[in-house]
């Protein structure tokens, strides 16, 4: 076992002993991100370092506290990448950030979220016990698959410490096409084209503009543009990365910013005091608006989804409650790996 | 997990309880009637259960629920029973609750494209409910024709084309369960995601035991236009492995890839005729899939690539009918070895990919030192190795030598950095072998999971997690670096 590993089994003992809050951090780069941050910061950007990487095996291992551009950068140079394309938010991004937040980048829809490529994780949990879930290996049914809960818990269950992933080829060929459009003729031709053998990668709409991303086998992506005509956008890389690490002018100034995870095939949801920029082929929208956090997580649950405060929101609102049976069953989730309430209390809901 | 202590039963008011929450004949409680459902594709493991129930609805598998869980009665989920763990045997104390009868595709939307369905709907009918819209069901494991996909959800079930297109986690969005109190409870959703923990994801291949699956929503993908395969023979199996890795470093991701060894090729040739060359010691086959373009370009660079991975032959699917042709040796495997061996026992451990050559030398010493044959069908491209251990069930000891060689094989599986199993699931088969792989603790974290769920562990008791208990008496606990993790615990 590392210093790392011991150090913070020490302290998160102690901190189960005492009931104090520990307050786990990676780069700092989703400090924004959920609910309130109560306690003591436990640091985890020392942790670094992959553990292991055989591209002919498809699966990198690494520890939870390495940079996630360090990551893609010793992906890239074998031709390599996660496909689900993780936001960053600050060049300070770790891979333990990652997984916790569980959030995914434009190419999510066609290649899967960042649980669907979490092969294992090894934790350590409330009491301080290290655990190892999952594998190194693509396919694996031994056990509750409790590592692909870590994606998104905020770090509630458990202090990650090491996690393997699936990783995929790069796309050999990257296109970007735009299209003038309505965003709800957008929305129709995302779904209707999503249906289709077509490499798509990404699909956008915003200001008018229907942004399509083909993806894959150069031969396939030849084809595809062919079919679908448009015209190139230049600078396609920047336009991506923009939407990925909200850089794009939609997600500028103060207003509101509110992620809506919805069925892809729901109406647009731009309407007076709310605007609206479409990802995910229709199942992410991103809406400014200064309604209130009922009306904006009624809208989400109208089109079958749910709302999650990025920006501007009071934490503790940042994101939606499930049903309540499903809440207790969290609630019970939650005590078996973290009896004393002390790991990121507050991150995800505010009783937590 | 561990059975709980239960109370006596008072199995004549259970039945009268049952009896009334169910439609006239869907409650079996004769030996004859019950004799279909003591095993499942496991068949070395047969139980009877107290009685069958078979209802037709969500709400009938809630009020089944509710009855046994008040009176302390395990149950035990089924689909349609081609599972091979024995994660569907039932409990000699249990209601089996057979949810066959829950078969309708209750609705398809082929523009957000994905199907609502009964988890008692093959596999397979998903698919053909999609084909008029050009989309299909992708996970398709090889017994897609008759496997339900509420099994499937129990199991997280693979198949051949996994590698790309995912396991049954990766194409299920949402569910409907019955928690084991009765408690409707709904996970997942159309949208891409839901909010708080991924209990979708802790669902899937929970084998039965965190809940009973009442309806299930499942991704549909656009059927690829074309599929072509190359058959690549080789003159050893590490040859075989390399143009494997060779493939995927290529940055290939094949539709299918599938590796056979001599002995699995020698039994499908006499059976099938599917045109495998009897002098190689391995055969790969690679399939892909997608748009003509991109299917031409990457036959091509297949065949460039398995040819400077030293290829003795080669041979590419020009048609529907000839791909099929070479698809149905490996398809035909199980029962082509079921025809040159009374009996055999299929393995499912997954190992990294780079340690094939020695763990299939490991197997081929096993096979001497018990003294049985041993064919190795594997779905190459994610690792799953299924070894088929020869014996004759009629044969004193014979039983016994095959699952003791196949427990080697899963212990080997595990000591090079895999798991012991890839796709079958644990169910009772392989609990043994659960405490080879996980350490105590994390076997506490999955108890505790369950009892999350399941606080009377009712659900499908005895599968899938052993009890600390049962890993100390096999000698087989986890110790590591010398110390075992919870020395308050008693051992026997």
């Amino acid at each position: 076992m590392s210093d790392f590993i011991d150090q913070a089994q020490a302290r998160i003992r102690a901190a189960h002993a005492n009931g104090t809050p520990l307050r786990i951090r990676g780069g700092g780069s989703k400090d924004f991100f959920g609910g309130e941050r109560v306690g003591d910061v436990l640091d985890t950007a020392g942790h670094s370092g992959v553990i292991s990487y055989d591209p002919s095996e498809l699966v990198l291992t690494v520890k939870a506290g390495t940079p996630l551009r360090e990551v893609e950068a010793t992906l890239a140079a074998a031709g390599q990448c996660l496909p689900f394309e993780p936001p960053h938010f600050g060049s300070a991004a770790t891979v333990g950030g990652c997984v916790a937040s569980g959030l995914s980048g434009p190419r999510r829809p066609y290649a899967g979220a960042v649980r669907d490529y979490l092969l294992g994780v090894t934790l350590i949990d409330g009491r301080g016990e290290s655990l190892r879930f999952g594998g190194q290996v693509m396919k694996n049914v031994a056990g509750f698959d409790t590592f692909r809960l870590q994606a998104g818990a905020m770090g509630t269950l458990g202090l990650i410490t090491e996690v393997s992933f699936k990783v995929l080829p790069r796309p050999e060929a990257d296109e970007t096409r735009v299209f003038a459009s309505s965003a709800a003729e957008a929305i129709a031709t995302m779904n209707k084209l999503a249906g289709q053998p077509l490499p798509l990668a990404a699909a956008v709409h915003r200001d008018g503009q229907l942004t399509l991303r083909l993806a894959g086998n150069p031969a396939a992506v030849s084809a595809a543009l062919a079919k679908l005509g448009g015209d190139p956008l230049v600078d396609a890389a920047s336009f991506w990365t923009s939407i990925r690490e909200q850089t794009h002018p939609f997600f500028a100034g103060e207003a509101p910013l509110w992620r809506l995870s919805v069925k892809p095939t729901a109406p647009p949801l731009a309407a007076d005091g709310i605007d609206e920029l479409i990802d995910w082929g229709g199942g992410q929208r991103w809406l400014r608006t200064t309604l209130p956090v009922d009306a904006v997580r009624a809208l989400a649950a109208q089109h079958g989804g749910h709302a999650t405060a990025h920006r501007g929101v009071d934490r503790q609102h940042a994101f939606q409650p499930p049903s309540a049976a499903v809440m207790a069953l969290h609630r019970r989730l939650k005590a078996t790996f973290d009896p004393a309430g002390i790991l990121n209390r507050g991150r995800l809901y505010p009783d937590f | 997990m561990n059975a709980p202590t239960l109370p006596p039963i008072d199995t004549a008011a259970l039945f009268s309880a049952l009896a009334e929450v169910l439609p006239k004949g869907a409650l079996l409680t004769t030996i004859e009637q019950m004799r279909p459902y003591e095993c499942d594709g496991l068949s070395m493991y047969r139980r009877l259960p107290l009685c069958v129930a078979l209802p037709q609805n969500e709400a009938q598998v809630a009020a089944v629920l509710r009855i046994c869980n008040a009176r302390g009665v395990p149950v035990v989920a089924r689909g349609h029973g081609t599972g091979l763990a024995g994660g569907a045997l039932p409990e000699e104390g249990g209601v089996l609750l057979s949810l066959a009868r829950l078969n309708r595709i209750l609705e398809l939307d082929p523009l957000a494209r994905t199907a609502r369905v009964q988890p008692g709907v093959r596999n397979l009918a998903i698919s053909e409910a999609a084909a008029p819209h050009a989309l299909y069901y992708a996970p398709d494991p090889s017994s897609q024709i008759a496997c339900s996909i509420g099994g499937n959800v129990a199991e997280n079930s693979g198949g051949v084309h996994c590698l790309k297109y995912g396991l049954t986690v990766h194409n299920v969005v949402a569910a409907r369960v019955a928690l084991a109190d009765g408690e409707i409870i709904e996970l997942g959703g159309e949208a891409p995601d839901a909010p708080g923990y991924d209990l979708m994801a802790l669902l899937v291949g929970s084998e039965g035991l965190l809940g009973v699956v009442t309806e299930v929503t499942v991704k549909l993908l656009p059927r690829p236009q074309l599929a072509r395969v190359v058959m690549a023979c080789f003159d050893s199996v590490e040859k075989a492995g390399q143009g494997v890795a060779a493939i995927i470093a290529a940055g290939i991701i094949p539709a299918g890839l599938e590796m056979m060894d001599k002995l699995a090729i020698e039994a499908v040739e006499d059976f099938v005729k599917a045109g495998y060359p009897l002098d190689a010691e391995a055969i790969l086959l690679a399939e892909s899939d997608g748009t003509p373009e991109e299917v031409a370009n990457e036959i091509e660079r297949i065949e460039a690539v398995l040819a400077a991975s030293g290829a003795t032959a080669m041979r590419t699917s020009k048609d529907e009918a000839e791909r099929l042709k070479l698809w149905a040796g490996r398809k035909a495997a199980f029962p082509a070895v079921g025809r040159i061996t009374p009996d055999y026992y299929c393995m499912d451990g997954t190992i990294p990919r780079r340690h094939l050559g020695d763990v299939l030398r490991q197997i081929a010493g096993f096979s001497d030192e018990f003294g049985l044959r041993c064919a190795n069908v594997f779905h190459a491209g994610d690792g799953n190795l299924h070894p088929l251990i020869f014996y004759d069930a009629n044969k004193p000891g014979d039983l016994e030598k095959a699952e003791a060689f196949g427990n080697k094989i899963l212990d080997l599986s595990v000591a090079v950095g895999g798991t012991i199993t890839g796709e079958h699931g644990v169910g009772v088969e392989k609990i043994d072998a659960m405490c080879t792989q996980f350490h105590s603790r994390e076997l506490t974290a999955f108890h505790a999971v369950k009892a999350a769920f399941d606080p009377k562990g009712l659900l499908n008791p005895g599968k899938a997690v052993p009890t600390l208990h049962r890993c100390a008496e096999m000698g087989r606990m986890h110790v590591h670096a010398g110390k075992t993790a919870h020395p308050e615990l008693p051992r026997f």
